[in-house]
């Protein structure tokens, strides 16, 4: 190839990637503009509003005589409802990583099926019937509800922990045991340190799940001070329709920035999750 | 030859394990009594007499219960010289209650299992001449080989009572016709129709024309959000890792932000920013001169921005991926290409296609049954809006995901929910199961240790 040609498909490239980056970004920097945007409206002349405030953030955590926005409740909830539901979940689905992928029992391949099938059968399809199961244990609108659902399905994710298990040298377990290491001692003692960066992937993922999951929120709570961010914000926008836009900004950043840390934090993991959840193992 | 005398022996001394399992059949612990393991023995027997306890006081009647959902309509009874409302039956706490008497039947069949096996077990060891192991014995072996149930009793009880309870709930619901509004207890009674709901749902004209509009639209959307987010994947991949192009890094992260941004959040923020009156998108439009597009007003559009929205939050994760996987090939291969005298696309359609291919396969067919039912970007973005006068609680972007949420929240036709619930699954686990069949990890798992 010659080299004005390079140069031509060069330019054509960058070109192509400035379009598609600000195409990619400027929602959110639209976001983060409104945020700090005087007024409520979604309307402005200018891409950077002419004058800035921190007002939006403030009318967040401040009580007002208008208008009910219990910001800093939702965040609490959410906070507690995520982390709880993080601790139980890992728990829970390294567990039953650890057991069908380091033992060799009856039924093991018919667990393993069922465990596939069933998280096939996506979470909100079984919706109707937890929905008025939760009705009839008088569950209804409170986090403890939320924290069994997020967390009692936490099992049928385990493909992705059992996958890396099965990736531990055998021959470690067989040392220890000759040694008389315990079932018990040799999961405390040598899988679990060795499982760091599985157990820390999966934590952050079950925290980030309920930290976004907008579906069973709704679902399940009901009063205004229970709401999670996700029920709250969509509440905020679709209420008071698009009048409280620079309102409902302010509360997406800052609901925003837990799950982008965690995702900054989680982007070398990232590849290698999404991969072996491809190959499911 | 064998010796007659010690066959004659054998045959004999065989009956052990024979008797202990028949006298376990007959009632549970009597084989383990008869193996003379008796707190063994006791703590079967105790089980087996709670459970038919509880089969008479209760579990009788859950059954029957389950089997006629209700006899008695809740009605107003005149009571002295006032009229009262008496409740009546309950349906669907007579289905719960049902099904989990079922469950407690099913756990019973397993004990029952077990207390045979163990029986016949012991007494096999009684015929080879070894002694039937003592209690503690047994509970030692029961913790050293029982150590998987052990871990997996909790999840699984989990599992039971919130994911293969309800599913059975939802399957049986679209047998019933518990729907608003004649058939939502406790005012009414909800009855067994059968296969009703499913034939209401394929032949009523409006149900049917909305199944069938919904179904198609659902089955369009999932392959071209699929399309359309690989492609553009594998395409922004391919520009960042070109020969010559600076900052890889600073291009690689601009493209994952809108990934690292919640859904909830970067839904609601597109619906506003291409709101058509407000949004800045058609102010920019008219700024030109131009009338801006009804995004998603019109049906036709909203279809095509519900598109375009998700390609803008799928586009990173294909991306990831795909940058992952361009690591991945040797680089020898583009080199005997390029000796060969290949052209850059022809390098692109003999190496790097089938290679990233190859890899993401399986997860581009994940992706599909994904897709089939993304619920956040229908429901925040549009709410299936625009309405559509023929169908039935539908509007022309909804997947059948979001028509069974509407259906059961806003409108608690509930049988009808559960149907569209099951011909979902159905289409999703086909699909699945059929790709988990193919990958390596199910047919050589055993080879990776």
């Amino acid at each position: 190839m010659n080299k004005t040609a390079k140069t031509i498909k060069l330019s054509g490239s960058y070109i192509l990637l400035i379009l598609l980056a600000v195409s990619f970004v400027y929602p959110i920097a639209w976001v983060v503009m409104s945020s700090f945007k005087f007024g409520d409206s979604l309307f402005s002349e200018t891409f950077i509003p002419r004058r800035l405030t921190l007002q939006h953030y403030i009318d967040l955590f401040v009580e007002q005589k208008d208008k009910q926005v219990p910001y800093a409740k939702w965040y609490w909830n959410t906070l507690k409802v995520a982390s709880i539901s993080m601790v139980l979940g890992t728990f829970i689905q390294i567990l039953t990583a650890y057991a069908i992928s380091r033992f060799r029992f009856a039924g093991r391949k018919t667990v393993m099926s069922t465990i596939l099938v069933l998280g096939m059968f996506p979470g909100f399809m079984s919706m109707i019937a937890i929905y008025i199961m939760l009705i009839q244990l008088d569950l209804l609108d409170t986090h403890f509800a939320l924290i069994l659902v997020y967390s009692a399905g936490a099992a049928l994710g385990m493909f992705v922990a059992k996958g890396f298990f099965d990736t531990i040298p055998k021959s470690l377990e067989e040392a220890a045991r000759i040694d008389g290491a315990s079932h018990m001692t040799i999961f405390s003692r040598i899988v679990l340190p060795l499982s760091k960066p599985i157990i820390t992937f999966i934590a952050l993922t079950t925290f980030s799940g309920a930290w976004v999951d907008f579906i069973f929120a709704r679902l399940i709570l009901r009063s205004k001070e229970n709401w999670t961010l996700a029920v709250g914000l969509f509440e905020l926008v679709n209420s008071f329709t698009s009048t409280e836009f620079t309102l409902f900004a302010a509360g997406a950043v800052l609901a925003s920035i837990p799950v982008a840390l965690l995702f900054v934090f989680l982007q070398r993991f990232l590849v290698d999750g999404l991969m072996a959840g491809a190959e499911k193992g | 030859m064998e010796h007659p005398i010690r066959t004659a022996h054998m045959t004999q001394a065989r009956a052990h394990a024979k008797t202990a399992a028949i006298l376990s059949v007959l009632g549970m612990g009597l084989g383990q009594f008869y193996n003379r393991q008796f707190v063994k023995g006791m703590l079967f027997l105790a089980a087996e007499i709670i459970y038919i306890y509880y089969l008479i006081t209760s579990l009788a009647s859950n059954f029957a219960g389950l089997i006629t959902l209700g006899e008695t309509p809740t009605k107003l009874q005149k009571v002295g010289k006032l009229y009262k409302n008496v409740a009546g039956d309950h349906s669907i706490f007579m289905m719960i209650y049902g099904l989990v008497a079922l469950m407690f039947i099913g756990i019973l069949a397993v004990l029952y299992v077990i207390n045979v096996r163990d029986a016949y077990r012991t007494g096999k060891l009684r015929d080879e001449g070894k002694e039937a192991p003592g209690f503690t014995q047994t509970v030692r072996n029961l913790t050293q080989n029982s150590f998987p149930f052990l871990l997996l009793s909790l999840p699984a009880l989990g599992v039971l009572f919130f994911t293969i309870l309800p599913i059975l709930f939802m399957v049986l619901m679209a047998f019933t016709n518990y729907s608003a509004p004649d058939h939502i207890p406790p005012k009414n009674l909800v009855d067994w129709v059968g296969l009703k709901t499913f034939k209401d749902l394929l032949f009523l004209k409006q149900w049917a024309s909305t199944f069938v509009g919904v179904f198609t639209w659902t089955i369009i959307w999932a392959v071209l959000a699929t399309v359309t987010c690989y492609f553009g994947g594998i395409f922004v991949a391919l520009l960042i890792q070109q020969q010559g192009i600076r900052y890889k890094t600073f291009w690689r992260s601009v493209f994952i932000i809108p990934y690292a941004v919640p859904q909830f959040i970067s839904f609601l923020v597109m619906k506003n920013l291409l709101n058509y009156q407000f949004g800045p998108v058609n102010q920019y439009f008219r700024f030109f001169g131009l009338q801006g597009l009804p995004w998603l007003n019109d049906p036709f559009w909203a279809k095509v921005t519900v598109i375009l929205v998700n390609m803008w939050v799928g586009i990173p994760v294909s991306m990831v991926l795909v940058l992952g996987i361009l690591t991945t090939i040797p680089k020898d291969l583009y080199e005997a290409a390029e000796v060969d005298g290949a052209t850059d696309f022809q390098k692109f359609r003999s190496i790097t296609l089938p290679y990233i291919l190859f890899s993401t396969a399986p997860l581009l067919i994940m992706q599909f049954a994904g897709n089939i039912n993304n619920f956040n970007v229908i429901f925040l973005l549009t709410n299936g809006l625009p309405a559509k006068g023929e169908y039935a609680y539908a509007g022309s972007t909804d997947l059948l995901v979001t028509w069974l949420y509407k259906l059961t929240l806003e409108n608690q036709r509930y049988n009808f929910a559960s149907a569209i619930g099951i011909i979902l699954f159905i289409i999703i686990a086909s699909f699945s199961l059929w790709n988990y069949r193919r990958t390596r990890s199910y047919r050589e798992e055993d080879m990776i240790q």
